[in-house]
This record gives C-alpha cells, sequence and structure tokens, in this order.
C-alpha cells in the first residue's frame, strides 16, 4: 500500500511554492477548485489527481490537489474542511513543506454556505450575510431561521 | 440599591446568553430550563396586576413593529404595556417606511432612538435574529415567518402550568406540524420539561425530522382518535387553506382534524384543550362550553407573561 501510495504522490510533479491539499475526500477535488475559485480560465498552475490509493481513508481512496505560487489563507482552509474534513494542507517553500496542517471546523462558518431556506433573512435585500452554527461534522445550523443542512454541503457553497 | 438588588437575581437566574446578549427574546433555543421556569414563576407574580395594572414602566416606550399584520399578538403587547404605565408606538404593514421597502436594518435603527424595547414581527425567518445583532435596545420575536413565535410559547407553558401541570405531562400536538411556527416552538420546550409528546398530523403536514428527532419522548400519528384518551392537554392548530394546492383534498383534511365535542366521551377529566388562536373551525363551538376549552383563558395568560417578559428585558423588576 505504501509503495501504491508513493507513485500516488509521484503522478504528478513537486511543485516549488504553493500548496498541496492532500488526503481530500475522494471525489471532492473538483468541489476544492469550486471553493478555491480555481475554474477553466485559471492562469495558475493547478495538479488533480483524483482516487489515488490511501491507507488512511475509510474508502481506500483519496484526492490531492497542488497549486503552485498560492497559499491559501484561513477562510479559504475553512471551506475546505466542510467538503473535506481529513483533508491535510501543506504550504511548500522552495520545495520543502513549511506548514502542515489538518483542516479544522470552525465553530461558525460566515460568507461561505448559502442558507438553503429561500425564506431566510440571510437571503433578502438585508445587509446581513449567512452565518452557520457548525453542530458536528456535515450538519450545520442556520443562526438566523435555523434550518440544517446535513448533507451535500458542496451544494449550498457560494 | 434596589436595582442592584434585582440585577443581582438576575444573574442567578438567567443563563448567560441572557445576561451578555441585551436580554433579546428570540427563540425558545436561547433559554434554558430554568430561565423558562423564572419566567413563569414571575409571569405568576405579575398575574393579579394583570387586570389592574401596575406603574412599573412608566415613561418607557414599547415599538410594535409588524411588518407582517397580526391583530392579536399586537393588541396582546399593547395592553401588557399599557398596564404596566408604559406606552406604545406602532409601525404596521400599511405604514409608508414599509411600503416604500425600507430594509428592517434602517427601521430598526432608526426606531430604537424613540423606544426602549421593540417587538418584532416579520414574513422572513430569522428577522428576528438579524435585529437583535444590530439594536440596542432589546428586541422581542413576535413571529418570524414559519420560524418562531416565543412569546407565545411561553404563554403556552404558563397556561399548561397554571391550568393543567408541567411535570410528567401527556400532551397531543394537532394540526399543522410542518409550517406551524407555534407548534416547532412548543415542542422544543416541553421536551426541555420532559413531556411526552404525540404529533397528530396528516400526511405530507407532520413536524420535519429535524425537529423529530431532538425530541425524548415522542409518538407521530395522523389519527387523533389513537391519542385524544391519553392525554393531558389537546394542543389544537390551524391547518391552512394555502398549504393545499387542491381545495376539496383541504377541505376532507380540515374535516377529519376538527373537535368535536362528542370526540371527548372518554377523553381524560381534567383534559384541556388549548388553540393559539385565531380558530376557523378546527374547534368545534360546542366544545366552548366543556369545562375541557381553555383557549380563551390561553389568550388572556398572554396579558401577565408579556407584561413579565417587558418587565425584565427593560430592568425594572417587580
Amino acid at each position: 500500500m505504501m509503495h501504491n501510495e508513493r507513485k500516488a504522490e509521484l503522478r504528478v510533479r513537486s511543485i516549488k511554492n504553493g500548496t498541496v491539499i492532500d488526503h481530500i475526500t475522494a471525489g471532492n477535488a473538483l468541489n476544492v477548485l469550486k471553493i478555491l475559485g480555481i475554474a477553466g480560465g485559471t492562469k495558475a498552475i493547478v495538479s488533480v489527481v483524483m482516487n489515488v490509493p490511501s491507507k488512511r481513508s475509510a474508502s481506500g481512496r483519496k484526492d490531492i490537489v497542488k497549486i503552485e505560487d498560492r497559499e491559501l489563507i484561513p477562510e479559504e482552509v475553512d471551506k475546505i474542511a466542510l467538503i473535506a474534513p481529513q483533508a491535510t494542507i501543506n504550504i511548500i517553500r522552495d520545495y520543502e513543506v513549511a506548514q502542515k496542517n489538518p483542516v479544522v471546523w470552525p465553530d461558525v462558518i460566515s460568507y461561505i454556505v448559502k442558507c438553503p431556506n429561500l425564506n431566510c433573512i440571510s437571503n433578502s435585500n438585508e445587509p446581513v450575510f449567512s452565518k452557520f452554527k457548525v453542530l458536528d461534522s456535515f450538519v450545520l445550523r442556520c443562526v438566523y431561521c435555523e434550518s440544517i443542512i446535513d448533507k451535500d454541503i458542496a451544494a449550498y457553497l457560494i | 440599591m434596589l436595582l442592584r438588588a434585582q440585577k443581582t437575581i438576575k444573574a442567578s437566574a438567567f443563563n448567560t446568553y441572557w445576561m451578555l446578549e441585551k436580554q433579546h427574546i428570540v427563540s425558545m433555543r436561547d433559554f434554558t430550563r430554568e430561565d423558562v421556569t423564572f419566567i413563569l414563576d414571575y409571569a405568576e407574580r405579575m398575574f393579579p396586576f394583570a387586570r389592574t395594572g401596575i406603574e412599573l414602566l412608566q415613561h418607557k416606550i414599547l415599538a410594535l413593529l409588524f411588518f407582517e399584520p397580526s391583530t392579536r399578538t399586537q393588541l396582546s403587547f399593547d395592553s401588557a404595556m399599557k398596564r404596566l404605565g408604559g406606552s406604545t408606538l406602532s409601525l404596521s404593514s400599511e405604514d409608508s417606511s414599509i411600503l416604500k421597502g425600507e430594509t428592517i436594518t434602517d427601521t430598526v435603527k432608526v426606531v430604537e432612538g424613540y423606544a426602549d424595547a421593540i417587538v418584532l414581527r416579520h414574513s422572513r425567518e430569522g428577522a428576528a435574529r438579524m435585529a437583535s445583532e444590530i439594536s440596542n435596545v432589546p428586541i422581542i420575536n413576535a413571529g418570524d415567518g414559519a420560524g418562531h413565535h416565543p412569546t407565545q410559547t411561553l404563554l403556552d407553558l404558563y397556561t399548561i402550568r397554571r391550568e393543567s401541570h408541567l411535570e410528567n405531562l401527556d400532551i397531543a400536538l394537532l394540526g399543522d406540524l410542518k409550517y406551524g411556527r407555534t407548534a416547532h416552538s412548543l415542542a422544543y420546550a416541553l421536551n426541555m420539561f420532559d413531556a411526552n409528546i404525540a404529533l397528530v398530523a396528516p400526511d405530507g403536514l407532520q413536524m420535519p425530522s429535524h425537529i423529530v428527532d431532538t425530541l425524548d419522548s415522542v409518538t407521530v400519528t395522523d389519527n387523533i382518535d389513537d391519542v385524544i384518551h391519553e392525554v393531558d392537554v389537546l394542543y389544537v392548530t390551524r391547518i391552512q387553506k394555502e398549504r393545499f394546492p387542491d381545495p376539496n383534498e383541504y377541505l376532507r383534511v380540515a374535516k377529519s382534524y376538527r373537535i368535536y365535542r362528542s370526540m371527548l366521551q372518554g377523553a381524560r377529566d381534567d383534559l384541556i384543550i388549548l388553540h393559539p388562536l385565531p380558530r376557523v373551525d378546527e374547534i368545534a363551538t360546542d366544545v366552548d362550553q366543556t369545562k375541557h376549552a381553555k383557549y380563551f383563558q390561553q389568550a388572556f395568560y398572554g396579558i401577565p407573561v408579556r407584561m413579565a417578559l417587558l418587565s425584565i428585558v427593560m430592568d425594572k423588576l417587580l
């Protein structure tokens, strides 16, 4: 298995500076790109590896995203936590891992997820942004209307 | 000195949310069982003054902001404030700033300069919570869309405690449990008191599972006959016509959930029947004359409960 993982790492080359997001829940790499605002028109050098073997993941598979010359800011890490709670964020400087952080679920998340309740005040013309209390892994409760999101969080990302 | 004594009572009686958050009344989620018990006890002390009045809030002004029409709740708050010697300002959905499309945010920021507390009703869920984040005076939620109506819940609990009992309670909630905001808040609060709750609703109008899942002792059924003989309290809510695309389906369902006097044979002797009102035809008028009917008392109990809440949020305790 170790041998297989090493091979997975080698599928794409090491990067000099930037961010490697490892241990993304298999199948969610494209959602991670969506969260980071990386779409088809990007000029960034981005490598995506999907469904490679992983001994840490319960499914035995994981995704990896490498973004060159960009270090993620905390808000971006919070967003990734929502859809890939097992992910690890490695900040790379001059080919070395400068920081290695597991993502952490915040207590409250703002701006990131849209309330599914269209009649919620956070979906109105009032000057207020969405805000959710994080109850548990994968369960969010709107601070305003108390609606619950307990599945498919990626579908509600702003 | 008196004020300091009052603050000491409050500091020990209320949880930190209330102490830190300027004592807004937004959702039953913000209250502990101890908070609720304190409020109900305090409403009991206020009860003798619900008819005679007491000069507790002279020179205080309560703003009633009703972005959505309501007669009963507005009248009840108006009466409670005046019984306390205070006065009220009203803004209704017919008034010009609302018709011109002013945001709640702007309205609240203006009105907080004119009043010592604001009662807010709005058609959008979460409106009162948002207002509480921006207001410098206490916000009292008088209904936010299909969300919460905590003062209704507190007066329901007060009625249940006064006319029946809150400990070891068997209660059935009947009607539109999906959209009915009173039912959601009440179920949550009753669970704090370990009530056995039967949810009786037609298909498609049953209480959302994310609420049912939080209840510790709950039965779900679509047939009132399953439970009517086994409860201390029957809480009836309205089934709204607009929830049904087919008018004939509405008529069929509404009829099967109507309470008649004859259905009460075999019910517990001390059964009480409650309804947040207004009633359309969920309870036949022949029930009104039975000893079980307590819905008009329930409406009256809104006065001592709201007097208690206004006195607490405006920091002038009896």
